[in-house]
């Protein structure tokens, strides 16, 4: 059997971004006629890949070659010369112009784009709408059937099926097979296990910058997928050991300190419902774009959630703002610290500035009690002040820990931790778990997203995971192994696990 | 926007009735540099930029031809004229270079190049003074068709389509906009951003040189200062004239009307007796209102 030659042949790819090192050596191999997935968990190197496949940068080391021969792009428009034409998650539309204008900017033929519009059931879409006045998911196959009307070898689908409905999702997967019957091929790159194994042939996992297996979905492929992308490192067992405390609900009376009911949205965020007790930690645990992104901006009031409701200690909540949250003891640690934290200023007027609010009178700050309150949180997390007349120049670790202290001095009912670990050294992370722990002995509720999935099992009680905008498992903690929380995570999920 | 244009106008009408050809030729003289200044910036905003060194360059302009022209013929002035309109493309090609390469913010880019030309103008003519030949002033001044139509209404319309027209219907225009609405999307559709941003400011940087030929047809003299009021007011000609600052959205016909009906707020005032001094409280109030008029009309637009 003569094997299809290969299309796309990506060997040894590296990329680092200054100290950061996001690609160590990535290989990715095309054949012709297949439907390629690329799998890899959060910070594994995918999109630095595909960015530099599609031409947005250049690699470090390595080759890259297109039909056998080495090419190096600069720009976009060098990839689609050479046949490999991306489909990216925002469309690479242009709001304030019409769909005619837009197409004439690729040269695409209207006529062609058409025609695959139609085979998505769009066909009678107005031309001469703005590109800002539709929905997403008609921007989607705007872009998906424009780059279908450029006749690629290569057409690359980056999370195409995310905002999309089933249905769609059923039509673009039709059309991906009907491009792979024509001789050419599909790179498609999702979170959803299930789709991988429904269309895509082959599959590249990569994991840590380095691509660690190639596998074929179908037959029981999912496994060796998910295992590939947890690695079997001997060091992790040691980390894997849960905390050892089990919670009791020492006021079994009491209404949940939160609770969340058929909360929805935005595109991302559909149907979700669960409770936190007070003195329990709930972990969340999802890949990008789940939905978690919206929940945590619900909850901490900066934003509006289209339906569903939000109580506290039994009370249902209007968050309209920050300060509502806040004043309902419901606070936010997020996962871009200097996204809370004012740069300029010092460790203590960043602590202080909740205290704020307190403030009767306009004059003079009761410099006494602050300093005091301000004292305590410093010890109790035992932040390095000596460097810091501005907090930008402390580090990640010391800058989350000035967050979390302005709450403990604040004062809080539940914690909201957004990813508060990503980027943070081991030693601080211990602390901050440490923490984490501490504040809910003393009756806090939090509520912890993170992005490193063996977190959970170490500082929660609990955990849910988000798919697709909704709760599809629920564990506690002494089960939330990674391996359970990774499967649940890409969609796969034995039936009847989810009970809230 | 042409509403704004007829409301003023029948306001200065109602205040003062005599209004006729001559006061219509004073509006077009007041009003042809500012609505240059107001194209050139405009072109640049467009393109998701701005451009601060306008009024400079205009001042450059300026001086440069009356100093030039003062003892030229008739033709010979043409020549300068077309010279200058170069020399505009080409200051404006030195911002956008400076900023594609190395990219810094335009408003410092362009902020800078404005107060080098503005000491340029100061070295070509350090006193108002110089001329131009009197058939060259009277392509502004002068009325050759009716009397009910100035030569400057004239002139402005066709500087105006000689420049636009050429860049909107063809690809440039398109990237102009693309690049302005979303410059993201605007690459991954393939479009060479930089060079997009750099014939902006070549436009709007002939748009400059031509308005600063309009100080000369209209003043007769050069004047090194001259150009100081038309940078920002063409920034709020542009505003008033429905572009977004944002870039990507509006085109040239608002922001030309826009820079009549500025100009017609101080002359209104003096026929109602009113302090001029209360122009720019005025002009800045107009803005304000216009703005918030458009941002309440969109609000409105997306609460079903």
């Amino acid at each position: 059997m003569t094997e299809a030659p290969l299309l796309l042949d990506a060997y040894d790819v590296a990329k680092s971004f200054g100290a950061v090192v996001a690609l160590r050596s990535a290989s990715l191999r095309v054949r012709a006629g297949e439907v390629h997935a690329l799998m890899g968990a959060n910070g594994a190197g995918k999109s630095t890949l595909v960015k530099m496949l599609t031409g947005a940068l250049p690699p470090d080391a390595g080759v890259i070659s297109i039909a056998g021969r080495p090419r190096r792009f600069r720009s976009p428009a060098e990839a689609r010369a050479a046949g490999l034409v991306s489909v990216y998650q925002d469309p690479a539309l242009v709001p304030d112009l019409t769909i005619t204008q837009n197409l004439r900017l690729t040269g695409a033929n209207a006529g062609v784009v058409r025609k695959w519009l139609g085979e998505f059931g769009f066909g009678g879409l107005d031309f001469s709408d703005f590109v800002r006045d539709l929905p997403l998911p008609s921007l989607r196959l705007i872009d998906l059937a424009r780059a279908l009307a450029a006749e690629p070898d290569i057409l690359l689908l980056d999370e195409i099926t995310a905002a999309l409905p089933a249905d769609l999702a059923e039509r673009v997967f039709a059309v991906a097979r009907q491009w792979r019957a024509l001789g050419h091929s599909v790179i498609f790159i999702s979170h959803r296990l299930a789709e991988v194994s429904a269309l895509c042939d082959r599959a590249t996992v990569l994991r840590d910058g380095v691509t660690v297996g190639v596998v074929s979905p179908a037959a029981g492929g999912e496994e060796q997928i998910v295992s590939l992308m947890l690695g079997t490192e001997p060091g992790r067992a040691a980390d894997m050991v849960p905390h050892g405390h089990t919670y009791r609900n020492r006021a079994p009376g009491k209404p949940p300190a939160l609770e969340v009911v058929a909360l929805r949205c935005g595109a991302m965020l559909r149907d979700v419902t669960f409770r936190v007790q007070p003195g329990e930690v709930l972990g969340v645990a999802a890949l990008e774009g789940q939905g978690q992104q919206e929940l945590f901006d619900c909850l901490a009031g900066l934003r509006r959630p289209d339906a569903g409701t939000i109580s506290a200690e039994g009370k249902a909540l209007r968050l309209r703002h920050p300060a509502d949250a806040i004043r309902e003891g419901i606070v936010l640690v997020p996962a871009d610290r200097l996204h809370a934290l004012l740069h300029q200023r010092s460790v203590r007027e960043n602590i202080a500035l909740p205290l704020v609010r307190g403030l009767r009178h306009w004059g003079l700050l009761p410099m006494r009690a602050e300093t005091a309150r301000v004292d305590k949180a410093v010890r109790r997390l035992q932040i390095d002040t000596r460097a810091a007349a501005e907090v930008r120049r402390l580090s990640g670790g010391n800058q989350q820990k000035v967050v979390i202290a302005r709450w403990v001095a604040a004062g809080f009912k539940t914690l909201l931790c957004f990813d508060p670990t990503r980027g943070i050294d081991i030693g601080t992370k211990r602390q901050i778990y440490t923490l984490i722990r501490e504040l809910a002995a003393g009756g806090a509720s939090i509520l912890l997203f993170t992005s490193e999935l063996p977190e959970i099992p170490l500082t929660c009680d609990r955990a849910i995971v988000l798919f697709g905008g909704q709760v599809v498992d629920e564990l506690p903690a002494a089960e939330a192994d990674e391996a359970r929380l990774l499967r649940a995570a890409h969609g796969l999920v034995p039936r009847g696990t989810v009970s809230v | 926007m042409p509403l704004l244009l007829i409301g003023a106008l029948a306001i200065t009408v109602a205040i003062h009735p005599d209004f006729g050809a001559f006061d219509l030729q004073s509006l077009g003289l007041g009003a042809l540099p500012l609505a240059l200044a107001a194209a050139a910036q405009a072109v640049v905003v467009l393109s998701g930029g701005v451009d601060l060194s306008i009024g400079s360059l205009m001042a450059v302009a300026n001086v440069l031809s009356a100093r030039s022209m003062q003892h030229a013929s008739f033709g010979e002035s043409l020549v300068l004229a077309a010279l200058v309109i170069l020399g505009g493309a080409v200051a404006g090609a030195l911002n956008g270079a400076i900023l594609v390469l190395s990219r810094v913010p335009d408003v410092v880019v362009t902020l800078a190049n404005g107060f080098i030309w503005g000491g340029v103008a100061l070295l070509i003519l350090e006193q108002p003074g110089g001329g131009a030949p009197e058939d060259f002033l009277n392509l502004a001044t002068g009325t050759l068709f009716t009397p009910w139509l100035p030569n400057a209404f004239v002139l402005l319309v066709v500087a105006v389509v000689a420049v636009w027209l050429p860049v909107r219907s063809t690809r440039l225009g398109l990237t102009l906009y693309a690049v302005g609405s979303d410059r993201t999307a605007a690459f991954r559709s393939g479009i060479d951003v930089e060079r997009t941003r750099f014939f902006a400011y070549v436009v709007g940087g002939m748009f400059s040189a031509i308005g600063g030929l309009a100080l000369t047809m209209t003043t007769g003299i050069g004047s090194p200062l001259s150009g100081t009021y038309y940078t920002l007011s063409a920034l709020a000609a542009v505003v008033i004239g429905g572009v977004s600052l944002a870039g990507g959205r509006g085109g040239m016909v608002g922001p030309v009307i826009a820079a009549c009906v500025l100009t017609l707020i101080p002359t209104d005032l003096i026929f109602l007796n009113i302090d001029p001094n209360y122009g720019q409280v005025i002009q800045g109030t107009l803005i304000v209102l216009v703005v918030m008029g458009g941002g309440l009309a969109l609000l409105l637009k997306r609460q079903p």
